[in-house]
């Protein structure tokens, strides 16, 4: 228990210092009104918009532990979003539009994932196949129009609350928790993660590679089905353009931001929402802050060289170089260089 | 003589753009037309020319996700300096090649220094241009100048009524000197020798850091090159543009029959590689009942097919072996 | 005297790799370096070619003191160096492989014709006609090596190492090889040839220098050394002392119920089909030189690579191991020779990695509950005397004994029938190499049976029941009870029914 909060206290400091400074622009950052039966506030707010890419954080982070990436999540809850609303235009109902679409979701995390680890493709080559068709395979489903429904259940998903907390906020958490559970409860998150370090060496020790490798992308894909579901049910309809658009990049930019290497190995799917969360309460801060939204980019940018400056592989050598050569330069050399 | 097998993906990609251009006379006979291949080059030329970049960088087994952002802070940066400057638009774009050269060579650097992947460095540089040309303008900055309109305008009117305009020829330059770039410099060796493996590549005595700089400092260079195209092809700066071009690019060189892993590949196969997803396009809009959500999925499959083809190819080289 | 090398030593931590060594070659000679992996062949050359930096000593080339920091340092001081594996860019052309770095431009840019022709007249006199215009890849493994010797020579030019440029030739490629050496060595280049191959010494190197454990053993002129003094010399080994320990080994083998018959188990280019029948709490020795089809043999048994010929059975009937997974199922256990890329998860603590295929193999719905993880991680790290602050801590930071212990307690665990341990005491200091081997007789006491590879034949006689003695990718005799004895295994290794074909094919 000490150890899980030990990791994901930079993540929590982080947001504790992110969301002070948020405070010290805009005081009533941390106010929460309840009124007709919902939570509201900027608090509450960050928890909603931070969902899909919360959702997509979690299962990118598993895809991340085996030394992989996806870039194709954000396709992905374009096509399950189309699948949900065409379900539900359809008149198949809610139920028929959630499972569909999760299907969906599986299924492009399946078609990653055989390219993965079966054909042997590199996991950022594999993915961009889906990235770039799976846009237009999304607008075949909604042939190129913004979908839209009133199935006021469907909508409830995106726009609606539970006991007063807004049901995405609720959604993403309980994936996460059930991530969590799935994988420290079973032994998968030790079988991810030692496939992550050395996939030879499990694989000699009996670990299942191709099967974890799969199973990894299914999960991103279902997580992706479930923000896409999200995304969709919040607009009440689904934009194959737009919908997901260069979330992919933040889900891995909060995975990175939650301390987890882009080398695979151990991984904290706690972090990594946390991460999500910390780029959410950026983007509305700037905006409750009363600065302008065109410092976000920025100020992504600035994070990711901070974080890429603390997990460079280099960083550790370049002291131990430093030392080295302070060490050298006390001593003489043991012999004289000869150099014509 | 038989062919040499380094140039069948090449081969493959002009044999299937050939293919596909008659499929398309044969339904359009007007697509044979100097009409339709001057607007195929004209449309596509700000692709094609940040495409050479990527090849070069894909060339070396590395990615560079910056450029899209890059193209629409060439434009956001040109349109912003006319209005609010007196600078001829020369001088301008002088200005703008040696900031997005010295972008890329400082994104090559870090990669070099921090050990990281490309991907990630360059996603950070994606969102520093993006970021900064929202800082410059957030809405779109029309560009009004006498020496555009005379750029605009500059075109050789092909027999047949094809317009064979300026940035079509800046593509073609571009190709022709990427090519020579990539494959006639000692610089270009290096690039490949850094794409068939950073360790032996070392043995043989490239200097890995000031490589790396130099691929990246062209892409650099690429985009705002293309930046520049693109300004003068829409006429005008918009911080929200080209979203998504790296993307394009990429798989323009990979159709082009470049190894996404590194080390083989051609620069002109590139430029059949954006041409043939021109074609797609051009073709959709021929035909007028098919929507244009195929190109997408015509890119994808063609992708799926060239990365299965160059696996194929690896693998049976390495079983020759 | 155009190389000397006095009093070389390089030390990593935990090792000692070199330990003042001594070597000269000179102008015209090939002179072959020998020994096991682990002698320290490897770091003499590294050394040399500037990869590492010496600790101690001095290298002189043509009398002058040197110390090259780089690989490019060495080639401008003459010292060419040409690998197995990692040497030249299969992507690129020949012509731009021996000429990189180096190529003919006109107008700033590479004149590609000039190019050809340059490196044209670099293969001249090597005897190869091959198109420079196509990719290096596209040509067999000894076309490239012979081109990567030209570009080393042209580069350097004075000493040329040869780093076992033999080892996946077949034997016309290795004779067009030699002949490429011995005319360079009459060209007046000095040449360090590495090889496992003692037929290749014999038949191309004028002298041959043997290390063993960091330590140069002996210098001496190929042409008067026989091949049983040969490998004493490498295996380190004296005659007299050994046959006295032969006789304390017993030999109850025979009336022990058989566990496992291997027939015709082979792969083409990996190891010779094989019979090997396995008896309960049987300790079996594998003896052979590097590259003669040890590690092999047991990647075939635990289905590392697949077998394409033969069946294993028990005594309840066929057992599959064409997969690792397949093979633990049947009860098979395998710790690899290559501690840090095949056996340990290094970032897992020392708990995880213990119980990592034990939980494989219950799968992940039956995860090990903690408490039985830890009781079962504590008892291993007791009863192996595993020394770690505690069991979570990373096994990467464990010292290579540790790490050795580690992958055991993870098979031991499983409990295995049949345990097979490629080069178990390999890079570990000397008293853990005692703990391992009493280990290894505690567990057959409890009926598991096992398969001991060492180059360390000390060892291996001190632990095991029976010896395989395998030779090129072949096993060629099975020594028992009064034959387990060091001498009878070097004769076994180093007869040669074939000597004077030093060419012979080395099954590809």
């Amino acid at each position: 228990m000490k150890r899980a909060f030990l990791r994901v206290l930079p993540q929590l400091l982080t947001l504790a210092a992110l969301i002070a400074l948020v405070t010290l622009f805009f005081p009533q950052f941390l106010s929460v009104d309840y009124q007709a039966g919902r939570l509201s506030g900027p608090v509450i707010d960050v928890l909603k918009r931070g969902a899909p890419v919360a959702l997509l954080a979690v299962g990118m982070t598993l895809v991340i532990a085996t030394r992989g990436i996806d870039l194709s999540v954000g396709t992905v809850m374009a096509i399950t979003g189309a699948v949900a609303a065409w379900t539900i235009s359809a008149g198949w109902g809610v139920g028929a539009a959630i499972i569909l679409a999760l299907a969906a979701g599986i299924a492009c995390g399946v078609w990653n994932g055989c390219l993965v680890a079966i054909f042997g493709i590199q996991p950022i080559v594999a993915t961009l196949i889906l990235m770039t068709s799976g846009r237009g395979i999304a607008q075949l489903i909604t042939e190129g129009r913004i979908l839209t429904f009133t199935d006021p259940a469907f909508a409830w998903l995106g726009s609606g609350t539970l006991l007063g907390i807004p049901v995405p906020t609720i959604l993403w958490i309980v994936a996460a928790i059930a991530t969590v559970v799935l994988m420290r409860r079973t032994a998968l998150g030790l079988l991810v993660e030692a496939i992550g370090i050395n996939r030879a060496a499990s694989a000699l020790a009996g670990v299942n590679a191709s099967v974890l490798l799969i199973a990894v992308y299914m999960a991103s894909g279902l997580c992706a089905a479930l923000a896409g579901i999200i995304a969709t049910a919040d607009i009440r309809g689904a934009d194959a353009n737009n919908a997901g658009l260069w979330l992919e990049l933040d889900a891995i930019l909060a995975v990175v931001i939650g301390g987890n290497s882009l080398l695979g190995g151990r991984f904290s799917v706690a972090a990594s929402v946390l991460g999500a969360m910390i780029i959410q309460t950026i983007d509305t801060g700037i905006l409750l802050a009363g600065f302008p939204s065109e410092y976000n980019l920025v100020i992504k940018a600035a994070l990711v060289l901070v974080i890429l400056v603390l997990q460079s592989p280099n960083l550790a050598d370049h002291w131990h170089f430093v030392r080295e050569n302070v060490r050298r330069r006390r001593e003489p050399e043991p012999s004289p260089d000869v150099k014509s | 003589m038989n062919v040499n097998p380094r140039l069948y993906p090449l081969l493959a990609t002009i044999g299937i753009f050939v293919v596909a251009y008659l499929v398309c006379w044969i339904q359009f006979p007007y697509m044979l037309s100097t009409r339709v291949a001057g607007n195929l080059l004209t449309d596509n030329a700000y692709l094609g020319i940040v495409a050479v970049g990527m090849t070069v960088v894909i060339l070396s087994g590395g990615i560079d996700l910056s450029v899209g952002s890059v193209i629409a802070f060439s434009g956001v940066f040109i349109a912003v300096l006319l209005r609010d400057t007196p600078l001829h638009p020369l001088i301008v774009f002088g200005l703008l090649l040696l900031v997005t050269t010295a972008f890329g060579a400082a994104m090559g650097w870090i990669i070099h220094v921090l050990a990281m992947p490309a991907f990630i460095v360059t996603l950070a540089g994606m969102f520093l241009a993006r970021g900064a040309s929202y800082m410059l303008t957030i809405s779109s900055v029309p560009i009004q100048h006498p020496f555009y309109d005379l750029l605009k305008d500059a075109y050789w009117l092909m027999p047949g009524g094809g317009r064979f305009t300026l940035i079509g020829v800046v593509m073609l330059i571009s190709v022709a000197g990427g090519a020579i770039v990539a494959h006639r410099t000692r610089f270009g060796t290096g690039v490949f020798a850094l794409g068939g493996g950073e360790q032996t590549a070392r043995l043989m005595g490239v200097r890995v850091g000031p490589t790396t700089m130099g691929i990246y400092a062209f892409s650099g260079f690429m985009a705002g090159l293309s930046g520049i195209v693109f300004s003068i092809y829409t006429g005008s700066g918009y911080p929200l543009a080209t979203v998504g071009t790296e993307l394009t690019a990429i798989a323009a060189v990979v159709i082009g029959g470049t190894l996404l892993t590194g080390g083989a590949g051609y620069v002109l196969g590139t430029l059949f590689g954006v041409l043939t997803m021109g074609l797609i396009q051009t073709y959709i809009v021929f035909d007028g009942t098919l929507s244009s959500w195929w190109t997408k999925i015509v890119i994808g499959v063609l992708l799926l097919l060239f990365i299965l083809l160059q696996k194929g190819l690896v693998r049976a080289t390495a079983i020759r072996a | 005297m155009l190389l000397s090398i006095r009093d070389l030593s390089k030390s990593f931590p935990g090792t000692r790799a070199l330990d003042g060594v001594d070597f000269d070659l000179r102008a015209g000679e090939v002179h072959a370096l020998l020994g096991e992996n682990g002698a320290g062949k490897s770091t003499l050359i590294k050394c040399l070619t500037g990869a590492y930096r010496r600790d101690a000593g001095e290298i002189r080339l043509d009398g002058e003191k040197i110390s090259p920091s780089s690989t490019s340092e060495a080639q401008e001081l003459g010292i060419g160096t040409v690998y197995q594996e990692v040497n030249l860019l299969p992507n690129l052309t020949v012509a731009q492989n021996l000429t990189f770095g180096r190529e003919p431009r006109r107008f700033g840019m590479v004149d590609g014709k000039a190019q050809r022709e340059l490196a044209r007249e670099m293969l001249d006199g090597y005897g190869l006609d091959i198109d420079v215009g196509r990719d290096l890849g596209a040509y067999s493994v000894a076309v490239r090596q012979i081109v990567a010797i030209a570009r080393a020579v042209a580069l350097s030019g004075k000493v040329l190492i040869l780093d076992e440029p033999t080892a996946s030739l077949d034997a016309a490629e290795v004779r067009m090889l030699f002949d490429v050496i011995r005319d360079l060595r009459d060209r007046g280049l000095g040449i360090i040839f590495v090889s496992h191959f003692l037929d290749q010494v014999f038949a191309l190197c004028d002298r041959l220098t043997v290390l063993r454990n960091g330590r140069k053993i002996t210098t001496e002129t190929t042409a008067d050394l026989d091949r049983v003094k040969l490998i004493e010399h490498m295996l380190g080994h004296e005659l007299d002392r050994a046959s006295e320990e032969a006789a304390t080994t017993d030999s109850v083998a025979d009336d022990r119920p058989e566990l496992l018959r291997f027939e015709g188990i082979g792969r083409a280019g990996v190891v010779e089909p094989f019979d090997l029948t396995i008896r309960k709490g049987e300790v079996i020795g594998l003896a052979g030189l590097l590259g003669s089809g040890r590690t092999e043999t047991a990647e075939l048994m635990f289905g590392v690579r697949t077998p394409q010929t033969g069946k294993t059975r028990d005594a309840d009937g066929p057992v599959s191991h064409a997969t690792p997974r397949e093979a633990i199922a049947a009860g098979f256990g395998f710790a690899p020779e290559d501690r840090k890329t095949h056996g340990i998860i290094a970032d897992l603590s020392v708990r995880e990695n213990i119980i990592l295929a034990m939980q494989a193999h219950r799968g992940w719905t039956r995860p090990i509950p903690r408490a039985e993880q830890d009781a079962i991680a504590e008892d291993y790290i007791a009863k192996l005397d595993i020394r770690t602050s505690d069991a979570d801590k990373p096994v990467g930071d464990l010292s290579g004994g540790n790490q050795q212990k580690v992958v055991l307690a993870r098979w031991l665990a499983m409990n295995p029938r049949y345990l097979i341990l490629d080069e178990p005491t390999r890079g570990i200091d000397v008293g853990a190499h005692a703990e391992i081997l009493r280990l290894i007789q505690e567990i057959t006491e409890e009926g598991m049976s096992i398969l001991v590879i060492s180059s360390e034949l000390d060892e291996l006689i001190a632990v095991v029941d029976r010896v395989i003695v395998l030779r090129d990718r072949k096993h060629m005799r099975e020594l028992t009870g009064e034959e387990v004895a060091t001498d009878a295994i070097v004769r076994a290794i180093a007869s040669s029914d074939h000597a004077p074909d030093a060419a012979r094919d080395h099954a590809r």
